[in-house]
């Protein structure tokens, strides 16, 4: 069991993820889902940073630029994996534009259904397709 | 090592937030309780040497992606209506986190330098850099190595603020 605790960080950036999922699911406010989807996106985030990390590292930035000076501080000083960082800069960016994009899409179904609530969006186009169910119907039986 | 209680803190902190973000019926406050969970990130950002994510995080998680949320939220009110609680999402929710910790068992420990995605791209990158001359290699990953992601990444977000643009002004013109 000990030899999982050096797993942690990891544990900790699922725990927080599953919050954002819980709010993504059980909450019915579609700006609180959103809301919930940062909190996810955050910690997925954090869970591939943290997979960069090297214990005793630093961040990867050079002090200098001559080429045999960089290959001997690459042996003295350890830097941290800067690959997950720049993956997790375009992660950052593209997931706010599509927050702003969604976003949209709430402001957008408030002016349609008055409501941003998802249950009563639904219900909403439930009893839509039941009148025009039976608006069909009363076509039909016109027509017999 | 010394760093754990620190991460501990602010794991903890974070985990506050985000409940309470979960719980909060009053919108307002809680996209700005998002902000300070993107705030908090970013120190954590700092802990795990990514100072390039921490201040992305920070500029772009905590301020426009909170006044995006504030925006959208003087446009469709900010109150929750109340709900009862259901099992269903805890289940789902359970489930997910643990098939995911459950992955997580076999992978390297945090920090550990002999994991493999250290051992392969990243020493070449960081020789690279000083070849380019630019300092920080995450700059010279972003720029020069991926520059095609990061020129397709500013392509998603025009499309996104196209997106934006037209749900926006299509909305206004049906309504006069």
């Amino acid at each position: 069991m000990s030899s999982y605790l050096g797993l942690w960080h990891y544990h900790a950036c699922i725990l927080l993820m599953m919050v954002g999922l819980f709010a993504v699911i059980s909450r019915q406010h579609l700006v609180k889902k959103i809301l919930g989807l940062t909190i996810t996106q955050v910690s997925v985030i954090m869970f591939f940073v943290a997979m960069g990390k090297v214990r005793g590292g630093t961040a990867p930035i050079l002090e200098t630029m001559n080429h045999d000076e960089v290959v001997r501080q690459a042996h003295d000083v350890v830097f941290s994996n800067p690959i997950p960082h720049v993956l997790m800069l375009t992660a950052i960016v593209v997931g706010v534009a599509t927050n702003a994009l969604a976003l949209s899409f709430v402001v957008r179904i408030k002016e349609s259904y008055g409501t941003a609530e998802e249950d009563e969006v639904l219900a909403a186009d439930h009893a839509d397709s039941v009148a025009e169910s039976a608006k069909e119907h009363a076509l039909e039986s016109e027509a017999t | 090592m010394m760093d754990v209680p620190i991460e501990a803190l602010l794991f903890f902190l974070l985990l506050v937030t985000a409940l309470t973000v979960a719980r909060l019926r009053d919108l307002y406050a809680a996209s700005m309780m998002t902000a300070i969970f993107s705030l908090l990130s970013a120190g954590l950002f700092v802990l795990m040497d990514a100072v390039d994510v921490a201040f992305t995080e920070a500029a772009v998680g905590a301020g426009v992606a909170t006044v995006l949320s504030l925006g959208a939220l003087s446009l469709t009110g900010s109150r929750e209506a109340k709900k009862r609680a259901q099992v269903f999402p805890f289940v789902v929710v359970a489930l997910t986190g643990a098939a995911l910790i459950y992955g997580t068992l076999d992978m390297p420990h945090y920090g550990d330098a002999n994991a493999v995605i250290h051992s392969h791209l990243a020493p070449d990158f960081i020789e690279g850099s000083a070849e380019l001359e630019i300092p920080n290699v995450v700059t010279t990953v972003l720029a020069s190595y991926r520059g095609y992601d990061t020129f397709g990444e500013s392509f998603v977000v025009f499309t996104a603020v196209l997106g934006v643009i037209l749900m926006l002004y299509r909305s206004k013109k049906d309504a006069s």
